[in-house]
């Protein structure tokens, strides 16, 4: 047996939810074995998944450790696995943080632990089952799956309008997400009538030459249901709510992963799904991206509560992220995909470090706090690095994605270029403020004058964190190298793609368009 | 000429009518507890054996009694799926009939007839015999309703069903009158070919037969606007009862439904799925529109039963014959998934006291995991999250629709499902984020419920995650229609 025929995917996906129904005969009681056990399960995944980045060929242009296998032929479902050089990244990132989340969880859940820990392991599966499925069905039904832990852990461990806000996100997301599964069928039907094969693949759908006027409908239909998860300007409403209400794990999880899904989402289906229909949504998309960015970013600097302003800036932050993919260029996607890690890894810190504060004072109030640094100075140290990565100061992680991603824009259309710009500095003021509120000036609450400073366990997870907020900074190259070719397949596939289809239609190709696309040709 | 050997194919049929005799007889002559469990064990037995005749005659295909019956696999399926239920309510019954004191032979065998006339009503393509059924079916149902006698609701909802039921029954006779009328034939399978060598054939007078049956069956499985009665029958009704009639009455008539149209009236399918078309919508939106508001879980259950039957019209608007086997699987999956949520309800309802207000089932999370477990895999189910059999049969149910190009009724269903999560998933908010209201009753455990749910709950994940066997099963049984 091969080391690429051990279906290392499956035991990803699975493991957890095997270690959720252990759980499930486990003594209520003893909590103290509950979260050790889940501890364990969580690291061997962890172990199980650093392989998967040492074992994965950078130069292959195919999906990798693959695993297929029939799950209703007569329908064209297959059980279809398999991770690139984009998905790879965020595996690594999902079993990354959710270690990261049982530890933060450890004094923070004091009720109902084992039911925790098992909605905490079953989210687990569904989230890396969605990011290795390469099977629209197998991908839809680990979609859905996401929401229910979810909804429970918004719902169960939440704040106090924790009921409203988990009804929101659950009613948001599965809204958007039926209308995709309607376009999922339609695209399924028509490409059964076009080659009289029935398929779900979506490597093989990606084959398939659907009319520009059909495509419209369709990529509207996906890409409503991932701009949803993105959250994308204007349907981020659910997204305070559900961070501002979620208990500080589940917050660091739908930061750090939920969120990436939808961008995810646009990457691997909508896009190069419908490539000529997301080639003229370029403004549409990239508008909204720069609204997000900038009234994201806005409405940070006036919120009072901390977990909020984070919410918010989590808009602003996949605004960078969206306006990066839809720049169309390698700049711009592969900054756009940097800063899905990046989001994960200083967004989910920031949640960190406000629960931490929580956890001690019990209020999230900005007015409540201040003059923090000289009573809690290792916990400042920690929440300054986190706070100027995610200002994006150069040497962390947030300035190679942001970087990049108006380097593409700029290179794409200077307009969108320039405001996004704005939000850089409109980000750095919200951020700096907030920290400044926070942190400096002297005491002026009594109660924060005998706060104890990070006990061990937490340094050890914002050592964690702030080990990849460095390492991203200063070698990227080592993240880069893993996605450069996908990246490049990807982006030489849509283009091609798309100029295809408007060649079939009688259209003109746009000259530029023409250009980029023998330029690619010839660098292949 | 009707030989001897053709009753073999009507074993099953036999045996229930039979073993029904039986339990009343034995009711007639004993009462007290004891009689109870009897006869609720000899039901189930029974109603084993019968599946087991059943499952022999899958495969066979017999035109029997001068082609008055019909042995097929399309009403081989249905006739499982019946006893199936009839197995389950018994078993819930057990317990059930015996606390509410409504387990005499009676109850039994009125089950028993019940689920016989069912199973004429889907095993024929003569008229009558599929009247017979409906109205074998629909009598021993009446009385089953009121038989909480000390209960109002109980006898209000007997008497409701009644009324509206018979004058329901009258259009559907009516119907099949003016449709005998206008072409001299009573059987399906000769109007279909009657109308091969007649086209275009129009009548006014078999339009309006035509619209009557729709009228007739579309009270049966609780369309709107013939849906009035069923919120209050079902909650009025003993719960068992409930959940016999919710599923097994709606599989009776979407199986007689099928086959009458899918047989014989597929040419004018441009014609009924237009109106159907207003049906489904309506069907599904009212449904679920109404049960946002509702506080009783058994009402809620009632009106999203209705809205269920409206996702099964969308695949029967598209008339598409291969694909008719959507609507089979999603009848089973609905089967499986409310027999479950009513158990639920059964488990914790107290003698005379329905207590199903959704404040009762707050904290239920804390105060009974499993109970509370179980039921938020039905109500997932019944939400059509993956990768439960509600999802599977929603996904397939539309998928017809998509595939006839029917993208608005795809929308608004899936819509609709959205707008339906919002209510099953409040009953599994007051369960698991509530804390408890007032001082809860204690839960009916009995091991029969616990057999139920889990047998119910193995179904549906099974349903769920591999598809397969149970969408070839349900493909073979609409074979009949290619």
């Amino acid at each position: 047996m091969t080391v690429m025929s051990v279906p290392i995917l499956s035991f990803l996906i699975y493991f957890p939810l095997l270690g959720a129904v252990i759980l499930l005969f486990a003594n209520r009681r003893n909590a103290q074995f509950i979260k050790v056990f889940t501890l364990v399960i969580s690291l061997i995944e962890f172990a199980v998944s650093i392989p998967l980045f040492f074992k994965f060929d950078d130069a292959a242009k195919t999906m990798q450790f693959v695993e297929k296998a029939d799950w209703f032929p007569e329908w064209g479902i297959s059980y279809f696995l398999g991770i690139d050089g984009i998905s790879l990244l965020l595996v690594l990132l999902t079993t990354f943080l959710t270690v990261i989340c049982v530890l933060c969880s450890w004094k923070a859940i004091e009720d109902k632990v084992k039911e925790y820990y098992i909605t905490f392991l079953f989210l687990e599966t569904a989230m890396i089952g969605t990011l290795c499925a390469l099977d629209l069905v197998l991908f839809y039904v680990f979609w859905e799956l996401m929401l229910i832990p979810m909804y429970l852990l918004i719902g169960v461990w939440g704040g106090p309008r924790r009921i409203y806000a988990a009804i929101k996100f659950f009613l948001f997301t599965m809204a958007g997400s039926v209308l995709m599964l309607v376009a999922i069928l339609t695209l399924y039907f028509f490409y059964y009538n076009s080659t009289g094969v029935y398929t779900f693949n979506v490597l093989e759908l990606y084959k398939a030459s659907v009319p520009i006027a059909k495509q419209y409908w369709l990529f509207g239909a996906f890409a409503l249901s991932f701009a949803i998860k993105v959250p994308m300007f204007p349907v981020h409403t659910w997204l305070p709510d559900a961070h501002t209400e979620a208990p500080t794990a589940g917050s660091v999880i739908l930061a750090g992963v939920l969120l990436k899904m939808g961008t995810y989402g646009f990457i691997r289906f909508a896009i190069p799904l419908f490539p000529a229909a997301a080639i003229d949504a370029i403004p549409l998309m990239s508008i909204l991206a720069v609204i997000g960015i900038v009234y994201g970013a806005i409405v940070s600097m006036m919120q009072p509560d901390l977990k909020r302003l984070i919410a918010f800036s989590s808009v602003s932050h996949l605004g960078y992220v969206m306006l990066g993919i839809f720049a169309f260029n390698m700049q711009g996607v592969q900054g756009g995909i940097y800063q899905m890690l990046n989001h994960g890894i200083s967004t989910g810190g920031l949640f960190l470090i406000v629960g931490m504060i929580y956890e001690r004072r019990h209020t999230r109030m900005i007015s409540d706090f201040g003059g923090l640094s000289k009573v809690m100075p290792i916990f400042a140290t920690f929440f300054m690095i986190i706070t100027l990565s995610s200002v994006a100061l150069p040497g962390t992680n947030g300035f190679v994605g942001e970087f990049l991603i108006l380097m593409g824009a700029f290179k794409n259309n200077v307009v969108y270029g320039t405001l996004a710009t704005t939000g850089v500095i409109l980000g750095a003021v919200y951020m700096l403020w907030m920290f400044q509120r926070v942190m400096f000036g002297v005491v002026t609450k009594e109660e924060n004058r005998n706060l104890k400073d990070l006990g061990g366990r937490e340094i050890l997870i914002l050592t964690c964190m702030v080990f990849f907020i460095i390492l991203m900074g200063v070698y990227p190259k080592m993240f880069f190298k893993k996605m450069d070719t996908s990246v490049t397949e990807y982006l030489a596939f849509v283009k091609q793609k798309s100029a295809q289809a408007r060649v079939l239609e009688g259209n003109t190709v746009p000259a530029k368009m023409a250009r980029e696309v023998a330029n690619t040709n010839m660098t292949r | 000429m009707i030989s001897a050997s053709e009753f073999g194919w009507i074993m099953p049929e036999i045996m229930l009518a039979g073993w029904g005799l039986l339990l009343l007889i034995i009711g007639g002559l004993t009462r007290g507890p004891v009689a109870s469990k009897t006869c609720g064990v000899l039901s189930v037995i029974g109603s084993v054996c019968a599946m087991y005749f059943t499952v022999n005659l899958w495969g066979g295909n017999q035109e029997v009694f001068n082609q008055l019956y019909t042995i097929d696999n399309f009403g081989t399926f249905f006739k499982g799926l019946f006893i199936a239920i009839l197995i389950l309510v018994s078993v819930v019954s057990l317990r059930y009939a015996d606390r509410e004191e409504i387990g005499s032979g009676e109850y039994y065998a009125l089950l028993m007839f019940g689920v016989l006339g069912m199973m004429v009503m889907t095993s024929s393509h003569h008229f009558v015999t599929i009247f017979i059924g409906l109205e074998v079916m629909s009598l021993s149902i009446y009385v089953l309703c009121g038989l909480l006698r000390g209960n109002l609701s109980s006898v209000e909802a007997a008497l409701k069903y009644f009324l509206l039921g018979a004058f329901a029954t009258a259009f559907l006779l009516y119907g099949m009158a003016m449709i005998y009328g206008s072409t001299g034939l009573m059987d399906v399978a000769d109007l279909k070919k009657f109308f091969l060598t007649k086209q275009p054939f129009s009548a006014t007078m078999f339009v309006i037969g035509l619209g009557f049956l729709i009228v007739g069956f579309g009270f049966k499985i609780a369309s709107v606007p013939f849906h009035m009665w069923t919120p209050d029958v079902y909650q009025g009704a003993p719960t068992s009862i409930t959940a016999y009639m919710a599923t097994g009455v709606k599989a009776a008539a979407f199986g007689a439904l099928i086959r009458v149209f899918f047989t014989a009236f597929v040419p004018f399918q441009f014609g009924w799925s237009e109106i159907i078309w207003v049906l489904a919508v309506l069907t599904m939106c009212i449904g679920n529109i109404t049960a946002l508001v509702q506080r009783d879980i058994k009402r809620m259950l009632a009106y999203s039963s209705i809205a269920h039957a409206g996702y099964i019209l969308v695949a029967f608007i598209t008339g598409d014959r291969t694909l008719a086997s959507s609507m089979l699987y999603y009848l089973m999956a609905y089967s499986f998934m409310n027999i479950g949520a009513f158990t639920v309800v059964i488990v914790l309802q107290k003698k005379g006291d329905n207590n199903s207000d959704l404040d009762s089932y707050a904290g239920l999370g804390a105060r009974h995991p499993f109970i509370a477990l179980c039921m938020s895999i039905f109500l997932l189910s019944l939400a059509g999250v993956p990768p439960l059999a509600g999802f599977m049969g929603k996904f397939y149910v539309f998928s017809t629709a998509v595939k006839a190009q029917y993208y608005w009724l795809a929308i608004i269903g899936f819509l609709n499902s959205v707008v339906a999560a919002y209510y099953y998933l409040r009953v599994m908010m007051y369960m698991y984020f509530r804390d408890t209201i007032g001082e809860p009753g204690t839960a009916d455990k009995a091991p029969g419920y616990g057999l139920v749910m889990l047998i119910c709950i193995w179904a549906l994940l099974h349903m769920g995650i591999f598809p397969k066997t149970f969408l070839l099963i349900a493909q073979k049984a609409v074979g009949i229609f290619s």
